[in-house]
């Protein structure tokens, strides 16, 4: 038997549905359809009244969830496409994010969002928007790039008590397999050393973790060890992890497939340079998507996002340095 | 669907009348009285940040407030002071609010409007405009999933916020789910600076209610016998199941967006207007004429209200302050998640 990455987020919902009598899904098409990505296929059916089909009002589909929390019921909402979410944004980072700090009272929602770019999917159906909710505080931002993240991390995010943006990547919802489902996992806000080496550090999440692998494979044939770190998840971001893996290696490449500009690698640079500084034989570099909109054809698209090759070319030069 | 509300039970007999109306109008004075001791502590400048006055408002506030059970939920907006006591919340929470008390219920982290109680059903509303509908929209939702019946949601907002995205979405989704809410828009003719004709251009904000299959009741919001009795109907009928009612009330705002505005912009034709009248003298007229209180039975609550009012701001100055020290500055409710404190 195996279990893809999407199949993973289902029955996370399912047991969570089964589990917790507070837990219920709002979303798009997430009723007797089953979801845009089939994420929801038969939980209508299987816990009547509890899937419910929402307008396409992204506003008042989270304001109706953060309501819902303040009631003691834990929502689980799925935005179509993480694009789509900034529809809902005000709801996200201005209700959900700043109701436990203003009033004491917890908001435990979980947004997810089908992120990423596909081929063909263009400007408004592919973008990355980790960075821009983990700029808010008061939201914890998820980014599993395995099968067993996927389900385990969905499960964590709707036990937390907090607003969780759970960021799951479209690219891997069909094609990454795992043999089972996991029964146990790492704590939230810890990130996996996902290939050893002594080289250099790639730290990278989500869907670019096997871009990030392909280019380590790569690189092996040439001598070299790269180590691979997968945050897991962008807010809390582990730092320790990090910092003991650069420590090792002296060198920072970090990969994220979302914009440049104030974004996750970013964060990761400034904090491996305040806090580990003598730790770099080099300058840490970061590889990004380029600083446009995601491309619809598929020539212009595999150019703008990184891969395996241009990583592996980043990562040549800096072991030049 | 505009529609004729007859009144409710117990506003139809009449020692509850009165008893509603006495209710209603001590919320209006005291709101009144505890938003002028605001405006002067503001030009004292003993308060930071804004102060926002209901003002020519309160006999919709308060009627508002008085149809609700403590069991319901409401979302007040700026101009709710009235409102809000009448859903029960303690004139030292306001005050401890405007203050920056620590030990108010915002504790400094929030300010002035921006106050509430969510788990006892007391919203406190963000700054965006019909942001807080599709949040009461969620309690009520929640608690039908929860098999508790019987609640009524309450927003109040202006006629400003009917432009809003956050309002179509969520009038759309009550309306979908046929939730038991009431919309009461204050429709006071200027959204801060903006008067109605560069706001809507329906004839009519009642006629809202069609475009959403929301049942929509007109009234005159300086006339607290008309409030108490079109959204006494407006909630009774939401409590019995028929979805979502939108309450449009007409009347001028008194005063400016806050403290801060002169209002030069109000016309004189509107201040000369029947819209405005002030409900609080037309209230005590009423009163009298219906000979439900007099004018030295005013004179009693009204001093009751200074010494409450009074008491409340000195407790409040003598409380300490929040302590930027002291302050756990943390955003999120699972303590292990809060990182880099941005030293």
């Amino acid at each position: 038997m195996s279990i893809t990455y999407l199949e993973a987020i289902r029955e996370a919902q399912a047991h969570a549905l089964r589990d917790d009598p507070r837990v219920f899904i709002y979303g798009q098409d997430v009723g007797a359809f089953g979801g845009a990505f089939k994420a929801t296929k038969n939980l209508a059916k299987e816990y009547p009244g509890r899937v419910l089909d929402a307008p396409i009002s992204e506003d008042a589909i989270v304001g109706l969830a953060v309501g819902a929390a303040i009631e003691g019921m834990r929502p689980i909402i799925e935005m179509q496409f993480a694009d789509f979410s900034t529809v809902g944004f005000n709801q996200i980072v201005n209700q959900a994010a700043t109701l436990f700090w203003r009033t004491q009272v917890s908001c435990p929602i979980t947004v997810r969002l089908p992120f990423g770019g596909t081929s063909g999917s263009g400007p408004f159906h592919s973008q990355s928007l980790e960075a821009i909710y983990a700029h808010y505080p008061g939201l914890v931002v998820l980014t599993p790039a395995t099968v067993e993240d996927a389900y385990s991390m969905l499960l964590a995010a709707v036990a937390i008590d907090d607003p969780v943006v759970f960021c799951e990547h479209k690219l891997l919802y069909y094609h990454l397999k795992a043999d089972k489902l996991p029964s146990e996992a790492l704590p939230i806000g810890k990130a996996r050393i996902a290939r050893e080496g002594r080289d250099l550090t790639i730290v990278t999440y989500s869907a670019m973790l096997y871009e990030a692998i392909d280019a380590a494979k790569e690189l092996a044939t040439e001598g070299w060890e790269i180590e691979v770190v997968d945050l897991r998840s962008v807010k809390p971001l582990d730092t320790d992890t990090i910092v003991a893996s650069v420590a090792r290696t002296g060198r920072l490449l970090c990969v994220g497939e979302a914009w440049p500009w104030g974004g996750v690698t970013a964060e990761v640079i400034a904090r491996v340079t305040a806090e580990g500084y003598g730790l770099l034989d080099a300058p840490p570099q970061r590889l990004n998507a380029k600083d446009t909109p995601v491309p619809y054809h598929p020539n212009l698209w595999a150019a703008h996002r990184p891969t395996a090759r241009s990583v592996a070319a980043a990562a040549r030069n800096l072991l030049r340095q | 669907m505009l529609q004729t509300v007859t009144g409710p039970g117990p506003v139809g007999q009449a020692g509850a009348l009165r008893e509603s109306h006495l209710a209603a109008y001590r919320f209006m004075l005291r709101a009144r009285l505890l938003d002028e001791k605001f405006a002067t502590l503001y030009r004292a400048g003993k308060i930071q940040g804004g102060v926002f006055l209901g003002r020519g408002q309160e006999a919709l506030s308060a009627a508002t407030g008085v149809s609700l059970k403590k069991t319901d939920v409401f979302a007040p907006l700026i101009r709710d002071a009235a409102g809000r006591m009448a859903f029960g919340e303690p004139i030292l929470d306001a005050v401890r609010t405007y203050l920056g008390s620590a030990l108010g219920p915002m504790r400094g982290r929030d300010g002035n409007v921006h106050r509430g109680r969510p788990q006892q059903g007391l919203l406190p509303m963000i700054s965006h405009l019909g942001a807080m509908i599709s949040v009461v929209n969620g309690i009520l939702f929640a608690r039908r999933l929860k098999g508790i019946p019987g609640s009524v949601g309450a927003v109040c907002l202006g006629e400003g916020a009917t432009s809003t995205g956050s309002f179509h979405e969520a009038l759309n989704q009550a309306a979908v789910e046929k939730l038991p809410l009431v919309l009461v828009v204050a429709n006071n003719q200027y959204a801060y600076s903006t008067p109605n004709d560069r706001q809507f251009a329906c004839a009519d904000l009642t006629d809202k209610g069609v475009g959403y299959g929301v049942a929509a009741h007109a009234v005159d919001g300086t006339d607290l016998s008309a409030c108490l009795e079109v959204i006494g109907g407006a909630v009774a009928r939401a409590r019995a199941g028929h979805g979502p009612q939108l309450v449009v009330a007409s009347l001028l705002r008194l005063c400016g967006h806050g403290e801060h505005d002169d209002a030069s912009y109000i016309v004189p034709k509107l201040k000369n207007s029947p819209l405005g009248r002030d409900c609080l003298k037309l209230a005590e007229e009423s009163l009298q004429q219906k000979q439900f209180a007099d004018a030295a039975q005013f004179a009693v609550w009204r001093s009751e209200a200074i010494r409450e009012i009074e008491e409340a701001v000195a407790q409040a100055q003598r409380e300490p302050a929040p302590d930027p020290y002291a302050e756990k500055w943390e955003a999120l409710s699972t303590e292990n998640f809060n990182e880099g404190q941005g030293e």
